[in-house]
């Protein structure tokens, strides 16, 4: 397929979205949404207050806090898991299905451990973005090939050297990826966190939004906070494409 | 296979050491007892809850919900992903749009959802289908994918028609993948409207949780974000027991 | 060889890949495969083997040129009567070896007792009996290669196409199925054209062997062996296999320099 299809559907796809939306603005009415102009105009507007930039310092600062924990703890964990198997084969299961619990409902357990301020949205964000990465990055050292640790092994490499060169190239890719969704998952849980139990942050921006059927603030928030998720989701995807093709 | 027991073993000790040590950690306050209450007292209090009328009502509404919005997202994300599959210039424009649903939060949706739906379970079917409805989605596509081209040309050698070859062919290659899917559809069914209920509704399980909270009623909240817990780990792990029969029947080849 | 009646016709057969590069794959051939002969093609890698295979199968249309197989003309599909095994592992996974094989027969809407009889056959014949209610990833490559010839056989085909069916198969085993396949030929009678990159298998197994050229592929030499019919893998020791399997590397030499680019 030639780029310019390619571009020349993206676009086709972009004006869809945006009929889509304009046909629901109709059909719903303003006090569901406003339609994408108005919409983008204001979200403009937002984007120059001081006001919207306090909300949304707190729920960054949360972000990458929670994106921190999860990716340090995550890969130290998901690499222990991964260096001891069978430690790693009990818990595989054992986290994969705590990944498909409700964590919502744990979120009160954090607000009475943590109280209200930001460190129960950081945790909540872990508990989010934690699992998929010890999970992406067990799976990576599982899946190692062993001829390539044989390799290192034949080619006399010091075990710092079999880590340097074989083992962290081998699994990076695997671990971006887990890192991508981890990603994802802890803004998730810091909105969740802000939308439930917070004064302050995007989140609350939303919820306050919805309570005071204040339609204008909320669908440019949403736009904001669907812009930035799938700008930041398409720019990790990107890099995690380049280094799954490199490996 | 004594491996393999072992594991199991060791997975049911390392889950029940956890619990008994929270319980011991609540009983001798290393754990705020406000904050935690011990399992056994969730347990007991969760046995109590399901034995009011007001609480099964909750549950018999949430889980219907989740039952219609993954239902519903199953059998259309299996139709579109079979259909998009067949488009590969319009699958290759929604690629990217694919990839990044994840991570938008579906509930900032929720309010235009109620202007949509109006108020009652609708937007919240409508919150739980579009959280499963991708994993259904990606799963069709992938499983599809996955089928090895050579089976196609054994269908064709056997002169099987589109029917027969869908059916007895693609399907059963599929299957892996599409029960992946479907499990996948019900947890994020599951999560979405438990998650709609806790922030934005007046009814459901979440609901009730976010509302014992509030009211600083930690023996009910306990209970009952217990028996959703379990109901998901319970049906996931079901579902992946299954699984893992049909997978060790047919190996990984 | 007796030569009874030409099974197989091809005339001017030529395929070029349809879209924008227009890789042209193969061809003009002309080629006449006697009833009941055995006939292998070999050639370089790429050379358009399988192309040949499946364009002669009815899995792909020529781009020109006509194939005839029993008098019809051969055109968009397989005709009845044809059966082919494939390079890769095609057995189904979610079927056991008995079903594999029953699969086919099924199809066609045959009595139950029937079907087991036929697939019973098959299954013992094959070597497979002790295996029959295993799945797929119970069992070796080369067993699953047998379901697969099984899965074929039981259709009882007049003409059978062999995709290099035992490529991925280690050196012994490849000599074993050999003898089964030289066996299996000889029972049924059927005529059997085998695509193979191995020269001592094509040396070995048939009556009449095809060298190609490298793309787009050609007939540039024909082999006849001269073997009797009821010969098997042992045939390797004689000292005109030797001379046979010379034959064939001096034809295919420059063409194999070529599909390595050194040509």
């Amino acid at each position: 397929m030639s780029r310019r299809q390619g571009v020349l559907d993206g676009t086709l796809i972009l004006l869809a979205i945006l009929a889509v939306w304009q046909g629901l603005y109709q059909y719903a009415g303003s006090a569901a949404l406003t339609p994408p102009w108005a919409t983008v105009r204001y979200a403009v507007d937002l984007l120059g207050t001081p006001n919207f930039w306090g909300h949304a310092t707190q729920t960054l600062s949360a972000f990458a806090w929670s994106v921190a924990i999860s990716a340090v703890l995550g890969i130290a964990l998901g690499l222990w898991f991964g260096a001891f198997r069978f430690a790693g084969d009990v818990a595989e299961p054992m986290l994969a299905s705590l990944y498909t619990i409700p964590k919502v409902t744990l979120y009160p357990v954090m607000l009475l451990l943590f109280g209200l301020g930001p460190s129960a949205k950081i945790a909540f964000g872990v508990i989010h973005g934690l699992i998929p990465v010890v999970l992406f990055t067990l799976g990576a050292v599982k899946n190692i090939r062993p001829v390539l640790l044989r390799t290192a092994r034949s080619l006399r490499l010091s075990p710092i050297q079999t880590a340097r060169f074989v083992l962290v190239p081998a699994v990076l890719p695997e671990i971006a990826s887990g890192l991508r969704v981890g990603f994802s998952l802890c803004l998730l849980g810091v909105l969740i966190g802000e939308m439930f139990a917070s004064q302050r942050g995007i989140g609350f921006l939303i919820i306050n939004g919805i309570n005071s059927h204040n339609v204008k603030l909320t669908t440019a928030v949403t736009l904001i906070v669907i812009v930035f998720a799938v700008g930041a989701n398409s720019a990790l995807l990107a890099l995690d494409r380049r280094l799954h093709h490199r490996g | 296979m004594t491996r393999s027991t072992r594991i199991l073993r060791a997975r049911w000790g390392v889950s029940l050491g956890l619990i008994v040590l929270l319980e011991v950690a609540c009983r001798t306050g290393l754990v705020p007892p406000l904050a935690v209450l011990p399992p056994s007292e969730m347990a007991a209090a969760m046995v109590e809850l399901l034995t009011t009328e007001e609480v099964l009502a909750n549950v018999a509404a949430t889980f219907s919900t989740v039952a219609v919005a993954f239902l519903g997202a199953v059998l259309i994300g299996f139709a579109v992903g079979v259909a998009l599959h067949g488009i590969p210039r319009l699958r290759r424009a929604i690629d990217p749009l694919l990839a990044s649903y994840y991570s938008v939060p579906i509930f900032v949706f929720y309010p235009l959802l109620v202007a949509l739906f109006g108020l009652g379970a609708l937007p919240l079917i409508a919150i739980g289908f579009l959280a499963a409805l991708p994993a259904m989605l990606i799963a069709t596509l992938l499983g599809l994918d996955r089928v090895p081209p050579v089976l196609r040309r054994v269908a064709r050698m056997h002169r099987l028609g589109p029917a027969r070859t869908a059916a007895l062919v693609i399907l059963p290659a599929a299957l892996p993948n599409l029960f992946q899917g479907i499990k996948l559809s019900l947890a994020y069914a599951f999560i979405g409207v438990i998650a709609g209920e806790f922030i934005l509704s007046g009814g459901g399980l979440g609901y009730a949780i976010a509302y014992a909270y509030e009211s600083f009623d930690n023996r009910t909240m306990y209970g009952l974000m217990l028996f959703v817990l379990l109901s998901a780990v319970v049906s996931n792990t079901l579902l992946s027991a299954w699984e893992s029969r049909l997978q060790r029947r047919r190996g990984r080849g | 060889m007796t030569e009874t009646a030409a099974h197989a016709v091809l005339r001017g057969v030529t395929r070029v890949y349809p879209g924008a590069s227009q890789v042209h794959a193969l061809g003009p051939i002309d080629l006449d495969i006697a009833k009941g002969e055995f006939f292998s093609v070999v050639g370089p890698s790429g050379c358009g083997k399988s192309t040949l295979l499946d364009v002669l199968a009815g899995l792909n249309p020529p781009s020109a040129g006509t194939i005839v197989f029993e008098g019809k003309p051969v055109a968009g599909s397989v005709p009845d009567g044809v059966g082919v095994v494939f390079q890769e592992d095609a057995s189904f996974p979610w079927l056991t070896v008995r079903d594999n094989v029953a699969f086919g027969l099924r199809r066609l809407g045959m009595d139950a007792a029937e079907i087991a009889r036929r697939v019973d056959y098959a299954v013992g014949f094959m070597g497979l009996a002790d295996f029959a209610g295993a799945y797929p990833a119970q069992l070796s490559g080369g067993m699953r290669q047998r379901v697969c010839i099984a899965r074929t056989l039981v259709l009882q085909p007049r003409l059978i196409l062999l995709d290099e069916p035992f490529g991925a198969l280690d050196q012994q085993t490849r000599l074993l199925m050999g003898d089964e396949l030289l066996r299996l030929w000889r029972e049924t009678g059927a005529t059997v054209l085998l695509i193979t990159h191995a020269l001592d298998e094509a040396a070995m197994l048939s009556d009449r062997v095809g060298v190609m050229s490298s793309r787009p592929g050609r007939f540039i030499d024909l082999v006849e062996t001269g073997w009797p019919r009821d010969r098997d893998s042992r045939i390797v020791s004689d000292a005109a296999f030797g001379a046979v399997t010379a034959r064939l590397w001096s034809s295919l030499r420059t063409e194999s320099m070529k599909a390595i680019g050194r040509g």
